[in-house]
C-alpha cells in the first residue's frame, strides 16, 4: 500500500505568465500532486490555463516559476536533453489530435518511442507493440499506414503509442475532444480499463463533465487557480 | 543514440517528398557532373598546351651568353674605386659560344641526384640555299637518343623516323621550312654555315612542333653532323639541357649551378612564366565555375528542406513530445541533406566520368597539333575527390540552417495550435 501512496507528480507553486501581447498571468500558485495509480482529471472552462498547466507538467514548456517533481525528483531547471529522455521514458502523451506519422505503419508508429528508448531489441519491441495494440483490439490494423485509419482508431493507436514504454504517467490533453460520441465512449472506456486493470497513473485534461465524473479525482481550475481538488 | 532510427525517420521524410528530394539530388548530380567534366577537360587541355612547350623544354639550360663584361678594367683600378665611372660604347668581349670544359660539367651534373638526365645541343645559324635564294634558319645538333628519351623528340617528327638522324649528313626539317624549300623526304639540300662552309644534307623527316614560327626556321641534325659542319671538335657544345626529377627544383638549382660552373643557366619557370600563369588562371576559373554550380544546387537543397520542415511540423512536434531531443531532430535533417549530397554526388561523379569518356573520344584534329586526335581529358582522381568532398560540404551547409530551425521547433506551440 505504501507503494501506491508515493506521489508520481508533484507541482509546487507553479506560476506562468504570457507576455504577448500584454503581460497576463495564466497560472497562479498552482500546487497539487498525483499519487501512483491515481486517475486524475483536470476540469475547467476554456482559457482557464489547464492546457498550459499540462504542458508545464509534461516538461515541454520550461518557462515557468515554481517547482516540479516527478518520481520524487526535482525536474525544474534540468537541461533539455535530460527532459527529452525523461519524456521518452516516463511520460506517455495523448493529445486531442492523434499526431501519428502518416509515412509509417501503425505498428511502427507505436514502436518509435520504444526504439528511441532502445531498451529492447527491434524484434522484442515489435512483439511488445503488438501486445499493446491487442489491448485496444487494433492488432489487425498493425500493418496499415496511419492515414488509412478512422479518427477513433487513430486515437486508440495514439494511446497504444503512449503506453509502449510502460510510462510512469500518461498525460492527455482532451483526448476525446475531436471524437464523436461513439468513439469518445470507446476511448473513455479504454482509459477506465487502463486505470482499473493496469493500475496506470493518468492525468487527463478535459472539459467534458461526464469524463471527469468517471475519474478517481477531479482538479477543478478557474482563472489560473485550482479551486477544488 | 540509435542511428538506425534516425536513418529510418530520415528515409520516411524523404520518401514523403520523393519528387522534391529527387530534384534536389539531380541538382547535385548535375553540378558534380559539370564540375568533374569541366576540370577534367580544362586540365587535359592545359596539360596538352603546356606540354607543347614544356615537354621539349629543358628544365635547366646551360649556355654561354654573349654580353658585355660586367667587370670593366677601370673597376679593377684602386685609384677610381670610390668614384662614379662612366664608360661609353662597351662591346661584348670576345668569347666563344661553346661551353668551356663541358665534359666535366656534364659529369658533375650526371652524378647529381636531382638530375634525371641531360643532353648536349649545338645551335648553328645557317643559310639554306634554295636556288638563288638563301633562307635563314637554325640547325640544332642533338643527341638523338637522349633527345627522344628526355624531351619527347619522336612526338614531333610527323614524317620519317627519328633514328635515321643517326646517319651522318642527314637532317630533319621543320615542316614550314620544308614546304618553303619544296624539299621532299630523300632530297638532298644545301646549306651554308655562318663561317662560310657549304654542306649537303639528306632530308630524312619533317618536324612539327605546333608553333608555326618555330617550324619555319628550325631543323635538326645529329650533334656530330653539326660539329663537322662547323668544323669544330667533338667536345664543342653550346648548350647543355638538363631534365630534373622534380620540376620545382629548377630555379634554385639554376642559381646554384650558375655560381658553381660560372656559365649562364636558365630555369624553365623563369623562361616560361607565362605558361604557369595561364594554367593557374584557367584552373582558378574552372574551380570557380564548378563551385558556383555546387552552391546553386545547395540553395535548392536548402529550399526543399525548409519546405519539408514546414510541412512536417506536426511530425517534428510529436517526435519532440515523445522524447526526441533537439539534437536528434537536427541529426534527422542533416542526415536527409547528406543523403541527398551522397546519392546525388555519387551519380554526379559517375556521370562526370562518363562525360569525360565522351569528350575524350570526340575527334579533335588540327594541323597545328599533329599528335592530338581527340580532345584531351585529365582523369586525375584529385578532381573526383574534390568533387565528392565538395558535394558533401555544400549539402551539409545547405542542411545546417534548416536542421537548426527544425531542432528549435517548440512542440507546445504546434500542439496547442491544433
Amino acid at each position: 500500500m505504501t507503494e501506491l501512496k508515493k506521489p508520481v507528480l508533484e507541482a509546487k507553486n507553479i506560476e506562468k505568465f504570457f507576455y504577448n501581447p500584454t503581460e497576463t498571468q495564466v497560472l497562479k500558485k498552482v500546487s497539487f500532486s498525483v499519487k501512483r495509480g491515481e486517475f486524475v482529471s483536470v476540469m475547467g472552462k476554456s482559457g482557464c490555463g489547464k492546457s498550459t498547466l499540462l504542458y508545464i507538467l509534461s516538461t515541454m514548456d520550461t518557462s515557468y516559476s515554481g517547482e516540479l517533481f516527478m518520481d520524487e525528483q526535482m525536474i525544474t531547471g534540468k537541461p533539455s536533453d535530460y527532459l527529452s529522455h525523461l519524456r521518452n521514458e516516463k511520460i506517455g502523451f495523448v493529445f486531442q489530435f492523434h499526431y501519428l506519422i502518416n509515412e509509417f505503419s501503425v505498428l511502427e508508429n507505436v514502436m518509435i518511442p520504444g526504439l528511441k528508448l532502445g531498451k529492447y531489441s527491434r524484434e522484442e519491441m515489435e512483439h511488445r507493440a503488438i501486445e499493446k495494440l491487442k489491448i485496444f483490439d487494433m492488432q489487425d490494423h498493425a500493418l496499415k499506414k496511419a492515414n488509412q485509419l478512422s479518427g477513433g482508431q487513430k486515437q486508440r493507436v495514439a494511446i497504444a503509442r503512449a503506453l509502449i514504454n510502460d510510462p510512469l504517467i500518461i498525460m492527455g490533453d482532451e483526448p476525446t475532444g475531436n471524437l464523436d460520441k461513439k468513439n469518445s465512449d470507446i476511448v473513455y472506456n479504454i482509459f477506465k480499463s487502463l486505470a482499473k486493470d493496469f493500475n496506470q497513473t493518468m492525468l487527463i485534461v478535459t472539459h467534458d463533465p461526464e469524463f471527469a465524473e468517471g475519474t478517481d479525482r477531479t482538479i477543478e481550475m478557474e482563472d489560473g487557480r485550482v479551486i477544488r481538488q | 543514440m540509435k542511428w538506425s532510427l534516425i536513418f529510418e525517420l530520415s528515409k520516411a521524410l524523404m520518401l514523403a517528398r520523393f519528387k522534391q528530394t529527387l530534384i534536389a539530388a539531380v541538382g547535385v548530380t548535375f553540378s558534380i557532373t559539370m564540375f568533374v567534366a569541366l576540370l577534367g577537360f580544362m586540365n587535359g587541355l592545359n596539360t596538352m598546351l603546356d606540354g607543347l612547350i614544356l615537354n621539349r623544354t629543358p628544365h635547366i639550360r646551360f649556355y654561354n651568353e654573349i654580353k658585355p663584361n660586367p667587370d670593366q678594367p677601370i673597376s679593377l683600378s684602386g685609384e677610381f674605386s670610390t668614384s662614379l665611372n662612366v664608360v661609353r660604347s662597351i662591346k661584348p668581349s670576345t668569347s666563344r659560344l661553346a661551353i668551356h670544359n663541358s665534359e666535366s660539367i656534364m659529369q658533375t651534373l650526371t652524378k647529381d641526384p636531382r638530375v634525371l638526365g641531360l643532353s648536349r645541343k649545338i645551335s648553328a645559324q645557317v643559310f639554306f640555299n634554295v636556288g638563288t635564294i638563301d633562307l635563314t634558319g637554325v640547325v640544332n645538333g642533338i643527341d638523338v637518343e637522349k633527345e627522344a628519351q628526355l624531351f619527347s623528340f619522336e612526338d614531333y617528327v610527323t614524317t620519317g623516323k627519328y633514328p635515321d638522324l643517326n646517319q651522318s649528313n642527314s637532317i630533319i626539317l621543320g615542316k614550314g621550312l620544308a614546304d618553303r624549300m619544296l624539299a621532299g623526304i630523300g632530297d638532298v639540300i644545301q646549306l651554308t654555315t655562318a663561317q662560310g662552309n657549304r654542306v649537303q644534307l639528306k632530308v630524312v623527316g619533317y618536324y612539327q612542333s605546333g608553333l608555326g614560327d618555330y617550324d619555319n626556321s628550325n631543323s635538326f641534325a645529329s650533334i656530330s653532323t653539326v660539329q663537322k659542319m662547323l668544323g669544330e671538335p667533338p667536345s664543342y657544345v653550346t648548350d647543355i639541357q638538363v631534365k630534373l626529377k622534380e620540376l620545382d627544383l629548377a630555379p634554385a638549382m639554376a642559381i646554384e649551378s650558375r655560381q658553381i660552373f660560372g656559365i649562364d643557366a636558365d630555369d624553365i619557370q623563369t623562361v616560361n612564366a607565362q605558361f604557369e600563369t595561364g594554367t593557374n588562371i584557367r584552373n582558378l576559373i574552372s574551380y570557380v565555375v564548378g563551385i558556383t554550380l555546387l552552391v546553386v544546387s545547395g540553395f535548392g537543397i536548402y529550399n526543399i528542406l525548409n519546405m519539408m520542415i514546414y510541412e512536417k511540423l506536426d511530425t517534428i512536434a510529436i517526435l519532440k513530445a515523445i522524447g526526441f531531443s533537439g539534437s536528434d531532430v537536427n541529426r534527422i535533417f542533416i542526415t536527409i541533406a547528406l543523403s541527398i549530397g551522397l546519392v546525388g554526388g555519387s551519380f554526379g561523379l559517375l556521370l562526370g566520368f562518363l562525360t569525360c569518356l565522351g569528350i575524350d573520344s570526340a575527334p579533335f584534329e588540327t594541323a597545328a597539333l599533329p599528335t592530338i586526335k581527340t580532345f584531351p581529358v585529365d582523369y586525375n582522381p584529385k578532381y573526383y575527390i574534390i568533387g565528392g568532398v565538395f558535394s558533401l560540404i555544400t549539402t551539409y551547409m545547405a542542411g545546417f540552417f534548416p536542421a537548426r530551425k527544425a531542432s528549435s521547433v517548440d512542440p507546445v506551440e504546434i500542439i496547442r495550435g491544433k
